[in-house]
């Protein structure tokens, strides 16, 4: 049986998309089946993170509401083994989403997938707590900043009492954080929450930071997992938080200022 | 001027960062935000049936109705004051509701009235 994981934040725009899809190939990469679905209803960005937005034909909606097959929906990814998206109605609203038919997609997903992807939409609406409800672990993705702190406090506090696990009062869901956007120059200074500021004030255990990476935006405008450059910082600190998770015992890089050279001293931050 | 930053060790200017304060911030709201997260709902409820009631009997003014949460770390006083228009001439009639409870699951509220 395959492993429900949600990507969730409740803030917008701290990188769940990008976070799901460096995950997801980051899985595939090490063997392991992994689907990643999107749960933006109406706002579908999962495919153009993916580079699949041209092979879109059914979505999750259609599979839903019966109009298409999974196998129809599901887009096999073109450069990494054992990886599928299965991308959201851009049409559609979250009142699609019922959790009928969610139930019988993850059932169905289950039975074939090791990983199972939920990209979360933003906000505590229908559509993340579908995104949530049927997780066995979550990913808590944040910045290191107050509102996206105070809005992944929230987020905890539904997975606590409105996923399906703490319906039926089966093992709490498996809570992972995931510190993005971490900028190790504006931490020294004072000008950002620390890795350690985050995890006293959120009391959970850390899988990863990801240092804040201009490859990053250059990933998604040529819609490629961040994860698949490894030669960025960012690429290198989701290789490590995928491994981590898996059960390797990695050290967390990137979270200090790297030992700048003379040269890069005299003339900027590089 | 990097030539001359160069030169000096780079502290923080302010003895107490921003990031201190953003810290400082949230540990205080969300302190707050979970109390309240599994703060009892039947609260609201609970002081809409007592007044239900009351107004059953005495003609009761909704403006003159005060409603009070005190939360502390062992217990919440939930106090509900209402005042009762004069039934003898002249003094008015208050009645006063007070419920006390437990935290957690074992919340019993007593309902104490006394008629002023």
């Amino acid at each position: 049986m395959g492993q429900i994981i949600v990507m969730t934040s409740g803030k917008g725009g701290v990188g769940k998309t990008t976070s799901s899809a460096a995950f997801a190939t980051g899985f595939a990469l090490r063997g392991h089946k992994t689907v990643v679905i999107d749960f933006d209803v109406g706002l579908r960005n999962l495919d153009l993170i993916m580079g699949c937005e041209r092979r879109v034909v059914f979505d999750f909606i259609n599979i839903i509401n019966g109009e298409a097959k999974l196998h129809q929906a599901l887009i096999k990814d073109k450069k990494v083994e054992n990886l599928y998206i299965l991308p959201t109605s851009q049409t559609r609203d979250k009142d699609a989403l019922t959790k009928e038919g969610v139930e019988k997609v993850m059932e169905e997903l289950r039975k074939e997938f090791e990983f199972i992807i939920c990209d979360s939409p933003a906000g505590i609406e229908k559509g993340a707590l579908m995104a949530l409800y049927f997780a066995d672990q979550a990913i808590i993705v944040t910045n290191p900043e107050v509102s996206s702190v105070r809005d992944s406090d929230r987020i905890l506090g539904m997975l606590a009492a409105r996923s399906r696990r703490a319906e039926l009062g089966l093992e709490p869901v498996v809570e992972h954080l995931l510190l993005t956007r971490y900028d190790p120059y504006r931490v020294e200074r004072g000008e950002m929450l620390n890795v350690d500021d985050v995890l006293e004030i959120l009391a959970i255990p850390l899988l990863g930071v990801i240092p804040e990476s201009k490859e990053v935006l250059r990933a998604s405008n040529v819609g490629m997992p961040i994860i698949l450059d490894d030669e960025s910082n960012a690429g290198q600190a989701y290789a490590d938080a995928v491994g981590r998770f898996l059960g390797e015992d990695i050290e967390h890089r990137f979270i200090k200022p790297q030992k700048r050279g003379l040269f890069a001293r005299l003339f900027g931050r590089m | 001027m990097r030539i001359f930053d160069f030169f000096r060790p780079s502290k923080p200017k302010e003895t107490v960062t921003s990031a201190h304060h953003a810290k400082e911030r949230l540990q205080i709201v969300m302190a707050h935000e979970r109390a309240g997260r599994d703060a009892p709902d039947f609260l609201p409820l609970l002081q809409k049936e007592l007044l239900e009631v009351i107004a059953k009997y005495v003609d009761v003014d909704q403006n003159r109705v005060e409603v009070k949460l005190d939360r502390n770390n062992d217990f919440s006083t939930l106090e509900v004051n209402i005042e009762l228009p004069s039934s003898k001439k002249g003094e008015p009639l208050r009645i006063k509701a007070s419920t006390s409870r437990e935290p957690a699951s074992k919340d019993k509220p007593k309902e104490k009235e006394a008629v002023a």
